[in-house]
């Protein structure tokens, strides 16, 4: 069997008396989308910032494929193919939608210490920036400054940008944060067409979503994984009923029912 | 070793006024995210208060009395006039109106009290040296600056943990919005902390007034020391800025003292020379730079923002 | 340690006809005639006054970078200030006057240093740069008032100035104004290259959001650290300039006022814009020199202007100038 792309193994982190993490045992092939699911403050993004190397863990190992990576900078991981977006809208302000992403492809083109000629008119970071931009459905908006587009128009920027690094492996955090039903369909053709050319580790709390993308699904409650598998057995299991719908586990209609399929 | 002890003194008289500066330096700053480069000048108001009155009444003490009542009300109206625009500011902005407030009060005090720069009497009761320990002798004043300033830390301390505006004031270090959402006027909050670290200020330049100086451009000279401590002490900190105040004026005062004779033990004259008075003034410094480089948030941070 | 920009990372408008443009091209026009109008008038003290401006223009403009540019708000800038003009003043002490040796050694000392104080201090962030930058000047400082043999507190008067082998004399008010007019103007073009090169995005984009730098792969730290050693290297210069204007070095060339009147000289004329530098420096000097002859209590006045452009004005004076376009 193929060693997986993404391989956790016993991860913690303990915040002064709070577990945020406790324990995370978790393998992701490649190609596969892996949700991450859990109600609030079960402790999901603190994994992305574990993942990505914002933060250190106190116990545990992450590998990438193959390699352990726990000790690795942010950028170093990102430099090996691991990139992630941000639950709140993380980008440059400032700066065009094409210049964001253009950045993102300059990291990986070469050195930047490059101190006379105007970036802005290298083709050879303007055309993948704009590919990426096409990608995501914001090639129209390519020329305005990020602070003038929509909160939707964000979080696809967002994508656009972490793509532009040419990833391996994706941590989505939230990419359908405050998004209407309009937008979060625009947003799961997204991801649907990205599955399969790139692994994705994607937390959500959109249900639907979530269910329509997911090859298979892992849910954290207090930093615990409480279990992980297909969805169809998540959607079963009394575990994962009871941390969502309380003490009650009669039948009731909920996140996890079937009703909007 | 008689004069190891004195220097030790020295240095923790030192370290008590940097302290009172402190205090109010790192309030301001932790409360209202203010970085108030001003805050010498009103060290230097308040010597010259102090100055003028001791002339005027003839009297030590009352003169003391009305520089801090001076300084506390000139700080409320400073707050009131001009510094509460800066609120919510770039720290960059800070730094340039404060910046501009220096040389106002620099060139103010010129005006009225003319450059020379002011002398204040000690009173006849507090000449002379008391006899701290068998064979040791320190001059009275020196220590009633001690004494003075750590009995206001001592008020500071009741106030700041056993009263209601103490509270507010240690929620505001840790968490501005907070506060604020909790009703409480803002305002009047934010003129008051002002104020009171001016009265501090002020009170600092008092006390050391007979011993050391008044003069145009006392306050930056020490401002520096303040910010320094403030910085090893964790922002926002009255504990952290007393145990830094300390540090801070025990290493420069020993320092000071000690270091360019250690040096001569081990290098040439000429060198020891040299170097002894600037690595002594500089060890404060690579002291500030290797705590902001181990350990940034300072000695004893206050919880975060 | 979000400095508000001016002209932040649109495409630099250098040849569009806005209003902040021809206002650079009037401005450069006065300062090139300057000379002649000084001849004419027969006013020899605008000049040396104005070629102050030029020098610490070159200095601002070196600040700007890293802080308009870079959000890297280094209070202690003035070192490199005094640490090339100290290079200069040393050399020429000990016989070495060749303008060729000193220069070259002021500029390299003043980027060894920000070298070694960038290493330490860009491992922090926000205030507590600040204040390390301004600790690290402090020690130059203090090994200056300490170095008696060139003159220690009461500094050291410099009896010859940079020589170039007879093909540019120093002492030839004019010659030296045009010098440091080039040498600003090249700054300037310096910066302009540079904020719109690859490494310029790279600069500006861990000023906007340095987080999102790292999480797209970029080493930030080291690109930090290169844009301040060429900050200190160019301020170095400015250095080498000012000890020859002034005949004379002295350790308060460093001391934190210094380099809080740089500060106040960038933010005067706007953040991150190229000719900002410029026109803070010279509004700050001028009107100083204005004041101190309408009053003999110049700073009562200057004070407050001080803090009410602090208060008032968004993106400094030369945001005013280039209007809503930017930021």
């Amino acid at each position: 069997m193929a060693e997986p792309l993404l391989e956790v193994d016993g991860l913690t982190k303990r915040f002064g008396g709070v577990i945020a993490a406790d324990a995370i045992t978790l393998a992701i092939p490649a190609g596969e989308l892996h949700a991450v699911i859990g109600p609030n403050g079960a402790g999901k993004t603190t994994l992305i910032g574990l993942l990505a190397g914002e933060i250190a863990p106190q116990a545990g190992v992450v590998r990438f494929d193959g390699s352990d990576i726990t000790r690795l900078a942010v950028d170093r991981r990102n430099q090996r193919g691991l990139a992630r977006s941000f639950q709140i809208t993380s980008l440059f302000p400032d700066f065009t939608a094409l210049d964001n992403v253009a950045l993102a492809v300059q990291a990986h083109r070469g050195h930047s210490f490059r101190f006379w000629r105007d970036a802005r008119r290298e083709d050879d970071l303007r055309g993948p920036a704009e590919a990426a931009l096409g990608r995501v459905g914001l090639a129209a908006r390519a020329a305005t400054r990020v602070d003038r587009l929509s909160h939707g128009e964000h979080r696809q920027l967002e994508i656009a940008v972490a793509l532009a690094t040419q990833p391996r492996l994706l941590l989505l955090d939230e990419p359908m944060a405050g998004m209407g039903p309009e937008e979060s369909d625009r947003m799961v053709a997204l991801l649907r067409a990205l599955k399969g050319s790139v692994t994705i580790l994607l937390i959500e709390h959109d249900m639907e979503a979530v269910f329509a993308l997911a090859d298979r699904i892992t849910v954290l409650v207090y930093g615990r994984v409480i279990a992980s598998g297909k969805p169809a057995a998540i959607r079963a299991d009394t575990a994962v009923r009871q941390a969502y719908l309380g003490e009650d586990e009669g039948v009731r209609s909920g996140p996890l029912e079937g009703s909007h399929g | 070793m008689l004069y190891f002890v004195e220097q030790c003194l020295n240095g923790i008289e030192l370290g008590m006024l940097l302290f009172l500066l402190a205090a109010g330096l790192t309030l301001v700053f932790g409360i209202m995210d203010l970085v108030n480069l001003a805050h010498g000048s009103l060290y230097m108001l308040g010597a010259y208060f102090a100055a003028s009155f001791a002339a005027l009444t003839g009297s030590f003490v009352i003169a003391v009395v009305l520089a801090v009542v001076c300084s506390l009300v000139a700080g409320m109206a400073l707050e009131i006039v001009a510094i509460r625009r800066l609120y919510g500011r770039d720290h960059l902005d800070h730094v340039l109106g404060t910046f501009g407030l220096i040389l106002f009060f620099n060139e103010l005090v010129r005006l009225i009290w003319g450059p020379a720069g002011m002398t204040l009497a000690l009173p006849p009761q507090m000449l002379g040296a008391v006899q701290i320990l068998p064979g040791v002798y320190y001059p009275a004043y020196r220590l009633v600056i001690i004494l003075a300033a750590l009995a206001v830390a001592a008020a500071l301390y009741v106030v700041v943990m056993r009263t209601r505006l103490g509270m507010l004031i240690r929620a505001g270090a840790s968490n501005r919005e907070m506060v604020g959402a909790l009703g409480i006027n803002i305002k009047l909050l934010y003129t008051l902390v002002f104020g009171f670290g001016a009265a501090l200020a002020g009170f600092a330049g008092v006390m050391q007034a007979p011993i050391l100086t008044v003069q145009i451009g006392m306050g930056e000279n020490i401002l520096i020391l303040a910010l320094v401590v403030i910085i090893i002490g964790g922002i926002g900190s009255i504990r952290g800025a007393f145990v830094a105040a300390i540090l801070v004026g025990l290493i420069d005062t020993v320092g000071r003292a000690f270091l360019p004779d250690m040096l001569r033990l081990m290098l040439s004259r000429n060198a020891a020379e040299t170097l002894g008075p600037a690595l002594s003034s500089m060890s404060i410094y690579m002291l500030t730079a290797a705590v902001l480089v181990f350990r940034p948030e300072g000695l004893f941070p206050a919880a975060n923002k | 340690m979000t400095a508000r920009l001016d002209s932040s990372l649109e495409p630099a408008p250098q040849f569009r006809l806005t209003a902040s443009a021809a206002f650079n091209v009037i401005l450069i026009a006065v300062l090139a005639l300057m000379p002649l109008y000084a001849r004419l008038a027969g006013d020899s003290f605008v000049l040396t006054l104005f070629t102050r401006v030029l020098i610490l223009a070159l200095a601002a403009t070196s600040l700007n970078l890293i802080m308009g540019y870079g959000g890297m708000v280094s209070f202690g800038h003035a070192a490199y200030l005094g640490i090339g003009g100290y290079a200069v003043g040393i050399l020429a002490k000990e016989g070495l006057t060749s303008g060729l040796v000193q220069w070259p050694v002021a500029v390299a000392a003043a980027a060894l240093y920000a070298l070694v104080v960038g290493a330490l201090s860009l491992r922090t962030r926000g205030v507590y740069f600040i204040m390390i930058t301004l600790a690290f000047a402090q020690m130059i400082y203090f090994v200056a008032i300490g170095l008696d043999r060139y003159g220690g507190d009461d500094g050291l008067t410099i009896y010859r100035r940079s020589q170039f082998g007879g093909v540019l004399d120093l002492n030839n008010k004019t010659l030296f104004y045009y010098l440091c007019l080039a040498l600003l103007l090249a700054g300037i073009y310096l910066t302009s290259r540079l904020v719109n090169s690859r490494f310029g995005l790279v600069i500006r984009g861990a000023r906007s959001n340095n987080r999102r730098m790292r999480a797209i792969g970029f080493p930030t730290f080291r690109y930090q650290l290169v844009c301040f050693v060429i900050a200190g290297a160019l301020c170095g210069l400015a250095g080498a300039l000012l000890a020859n204007h002034t005949n004379f070095i002295s350790p308060a060339m460093m001391h934190w006022t210094r380099s809080g009147d740089l500060i106040v000289m960038v933010v005067l004329g706007g953040l991150g814009s190229l000719f900002g530098p410029l026109i803070g420096t010279a509004t700050f000097l001028l009107l100083e020199e204005a004041l101190s002859r309408v009053t003999s209590y110049p700073d009562l006045i200057l004070g407050p202007v001080l803090l009410l452009v602090a208060i008032y004005v968004h993106g400094g004076i030369a945001g005013r100038i280039g209007g809503r376009a930017r930021g």
